[in-house]
């Protein structure tokens, strides 16, 4: 496939919470031949119900393929694809970095303040920073680490990332179905 | 909502405290089962055990492998209409059935399987005869379900059978732990019939239908695709009443056959690579395409570079996530066939393309003088042909019988050459293409349709496949005709080689059994037959008796099915001679 026409596209997933899920979700990708990039799972804002939110690169047809394969899946509730511009979404990555370097590197002020960086630990050994953003953001202080003093240690998180429309169209569903079971049990 | 319900113990609307096993034969009875195909095991005894207190109600068939458990299962599917269950032990048990399985995922068959697993403590353990059987069949499923606890049993079950008959049906997996089959519960029955993460058919999307209606008002060259989903669906009337309104001529897919009734006028033939040669060449002539519970499968289009581009296509089918997955679909109808059939011919003008419908006759002329005649009414001294001896099967069955295949040649020539007078009389492994399928499967069609004649055609590499199972049918003394199309070869296979690969004749030869002394040897009566002259006498026989029959037919050894478009080929590659 060409990759000019690809896209990072945001997919996010409303499951029930059932064992073995998150299998079913990855081989439909697995068949398609797309990787993760990024996997984020939690409990959506609805009890009961999981929000998986999965980044991949693909063509828009195929991420609608793959979409409605993932959304035909009985215990899935709703499967939806997005591009940067519908969300706001974040990342969360943590740095280690020697404690000695870090104390001696010219401009720590001026770092923490452009990056925006918290610091969460520090020892004798070691200082463990912290920040949140696009992948550019928190790849571009990995960089500035890196070339400056050295990275231990690295960890990103998988993207998280919610809608920028007014309206949460899973609740929409869920009471339009509410709706229509009351109505067939009225029927009954 | 649904998944609240687990694990109560419903001690205040209890009936009566039963044990896990009993709770799953009860709710089986309840969903409508009489019938279950299995093989018992190590994990399933308790179940089994119940089962002999339960045997006037439940009929269970036993099996001699586990795959024609599935098999079985499917054609007893196909044949009624109702959901085949199968009942199996953990372990080798259920890795077994994993063709069965997948057949039925690819094909759309509403099938149940419940296999035994070792109690619940030991999951994971490597305990003997574990298998990790929900990440095994979680791909080639519609659902699957492990049950640990026997509160979970009424609740799991009745889901299963909701959503193995229910939207597009498939296969259901049920994984049922030992100590949930022993354990006692306060038993109740539940019906569901809503799940809320679950939509068997999508809601109707505003437009569509009169968008359909309209392109199909101002066609002059129509052309409909039948597939299963008509048959699944129970829209047989709706496609009939839709064809006549506007005068559509029709081609069906392999799975889609018997949806019409072969002598019907606007009935034009099969589709797709071993298909008639009307229905193809019309699929890249015709202005509207009308496919309706079809899935374009590659076996089906051929290039789809050239697939019908100078049509406007409209996608009937029940799963969105067909629509549009290999061609692209101007139109698309989501919904059941019965429903959204019957509302587009509402909106139809009534119309004539007579011209249109009489432009087959040519196609038809052209392969019968280069096919069709060559392969039913032979030259006295050349020997049988395949399509000669199905021919002659289904005339002699008045059209009426049940038709089973199994698959390559054997399967080809018989979905050509047989003729159909009601829906549901085709059984055949169309999508996965499963050598094997056919002898269990006609036992599963003789269950769910007592009443008809089954009559089976396989190869003698695919009866090798399973061929265990005429000890079912001689256990269950099952009417069954089995017509074995022997050419001592792996005959479709060997067909590619003699075209495409040289003639370099790589493990296609076959040195095969006395197939007449093995059924002899089940108490089956068998007779052979290899010269014209023998034939009719033969099926005469073989109708008359009363009982399975094989009738071993050894017919030429280099037959080819044709027509044929290549694999990824057009129309205008098809091979005819």
């Amino acid at each position: 496939m060409n990759m000019q026409t690809k896209k990072l596209y945001t997919v996010i997933i409303f499951s029930e919470n059932t064992v073995g899920l998150l299998n079913q979700i990855t081989i439909i990708f697995t068949r398609r031949q797309l990787n993760i990039e990024t996997l984020s799972v939690s409990p959506s804002a609805i009890k009961g119900i999981h929000k998986f939110t999965i980044t991949t690169f693909a063509d828009e047809d195929m991420i609608d393929k793959v979409v409605k394969q993932i959304d035909k899946r009985v215990d899935i509730l709703k499967a939806y694809y997005n591009t940067d511009e519908d969300l706001v979404y974040q990342e969360i990555a943590l740095y280690k970095v020697s404690a000695d370097l870090f104390l001696k590197m010219e401009g720590v002020e001026e770092l923490i303040r452009k990056h925006n960086t918290r610091i969460l630990d520090m020892n004798e050994d070691c200082v463990v920073l912290e920040k949140s953003g696009h992948y550019e953001e928190t790849q571009s202080l990995f960089k500035e680490l890196s070339r400056k003093i050295g990275v231990l240690q690295f960890i990103r998180s998988g993207r998280i990332a919610i809608t920028k429309s007014k309206v949460e169209r899973l609740s929409d569903m869920l009471s339009a179905m509410k709706t229509k079971l009351d109505i067939k049990n009225g029927e009954e | 909502m649904d998944n609240k319900d687990i694990g109560n113990n419903r001690a205040q609307g209890a009936d009566e405290k039963v044990t896990g096993s009993e709770a799953m034969l009860k709710t089986l009875i309840a969903e409508g089962v009489d019938t279950i195909f299995g093989y018992p095991g190590g994990q399933v005894i308790p179940l089994y055990d119940c089962l002999y207190d339960y045997r006037d109600k439940l009929k269970h068939v036993l099996v001699r492998h586990e795959q024609g458990a599935t098999h079985a299962a499917q054609g007893y599917a196909r044949v009624s209409g109702k959901v085949g269950v199968v009942m199996v032990t953990s372990g080798p048990g259920a890795t077994n059935t994993i063709t069965g399985i997948a057949d039925a995922m690819i094909d759309s068959t509403p099938i149940v399987v419940i296999s035994g697993q070792v109690p619940s403590p030991l999951l994971g353990t490597d305990a003997f005869q574990e298998i990790d059987v929900i990440g095994i069949t979680q791909p080639i499923t519609k659902w699957t379900y492990q049950i640990r606890k026997p509160e979970e049993i009424a609740w799991a079950v009745s889901r299963a059978f909701y959503i193995a008959s229910s939207g597009r049906p498939g296969p259901v997996v049920l994984d049922f732990a030992k100590d949930a089959q022993v354990g006692t519960i306060d038993y109740e029955y539940e019906k569901v019939t809503y799940i809320r993460s679950y939509q068997p058919a999508p809601e109707r999307i505003a437009g569509q239908v009169e968008a359909a209606a309209e392109l199909i008002n101002k066609a002059k060259k129509p052309f409909a695709l039948v597939g299963q989903g008509v048959i699944l669906s129970g829209a047989e009337r709706e496609l009939y009443a839709f064809l006549e309104k506007a005068d559509i001529p029709a081609g069906s897919t392999v799975l889609g056959l018997s949806a019409m009734s072969s002598g019907y006028r606007l009935n034009k033939g099969m589709l797709g690579m071993h298909g008639n040669v009307g229905p193809n060449r019309k699929t890249n002539e015709c202005d509207v395409l009308i496919a309706i519970g079809m899935r374009f499968d590659d076996r089906v289009t051929g290039n789809l570079q050239t697939y019908a581009k100078q049509a406007k296509i409209i996608h009937l089918d029940i799963d969105l996530s067909e629509i549009g997955k290999n061609v692209p679909v101007d139109v698309p109808v989501v919904g059941d066939a019965k429903e959204t059939l019957a509302a587009i011919t509402n909106l139809l003008q009534p119309a004539k393309h007579t011209e249109w419908i009489d432009s087959f006759a040519a196609d038809e002329k052209e392969e019968y003088e280069k096919v069709i005649r060559k392969e039913i009414q032979p030259e006295g001294d050349r020997l049988l042909q395949m399509g000669e001896v199905v021919c002659k099967v289904s005339e002699a069955t008045g059209n009426k019988a049940v038709l089973v295949t199994d698959v390559g040649q054997s399967q080809m020539m018989s979905v050509r050459y047989f003729k159909y007078s009601q829906s549901r009389s085709v059984v055949t492994s169309g999508g996965l293409g499963t050598m094997g399928y056919g002898l269990p499967a006609a036992i599963g069609a003789k269950f769910g349709a007592p009443g008809r004649t089954v009559c089976l055609f396989v190869g003698d590499g695919g009866l090798q496949m399973t061929l265990q199972e005429l000890g079912t049918i001689m256990q269950e003394k099952l009417n069954v005709k089995i017509i074995v199309l022997n050419n001592n070869y792996l005959g479709m296979v060997r067909q590619w080689q003699e075209l495409f690969f040289n003639k370099r004749y790589s493990a296609t030869a076959m040195e095969n059994p006395d197939f007449a002394a093995i059924a002899n040897a089940y108490g089956i009566a068998a007779r052979t037959v290899e010269k014209r002259e023998e034939l009719d006498g033969a099926l005469a026989e073989m109708l008359n008796h009363d009982g399975a029959y094989m009738l071993i037919a050894n017919v030429v050894a280099h037959g080819m099915v044709y027509p044929m478009i290549p694999a990824g080929g057009t129309i205008t590659d098809i091979i005819m001679e």
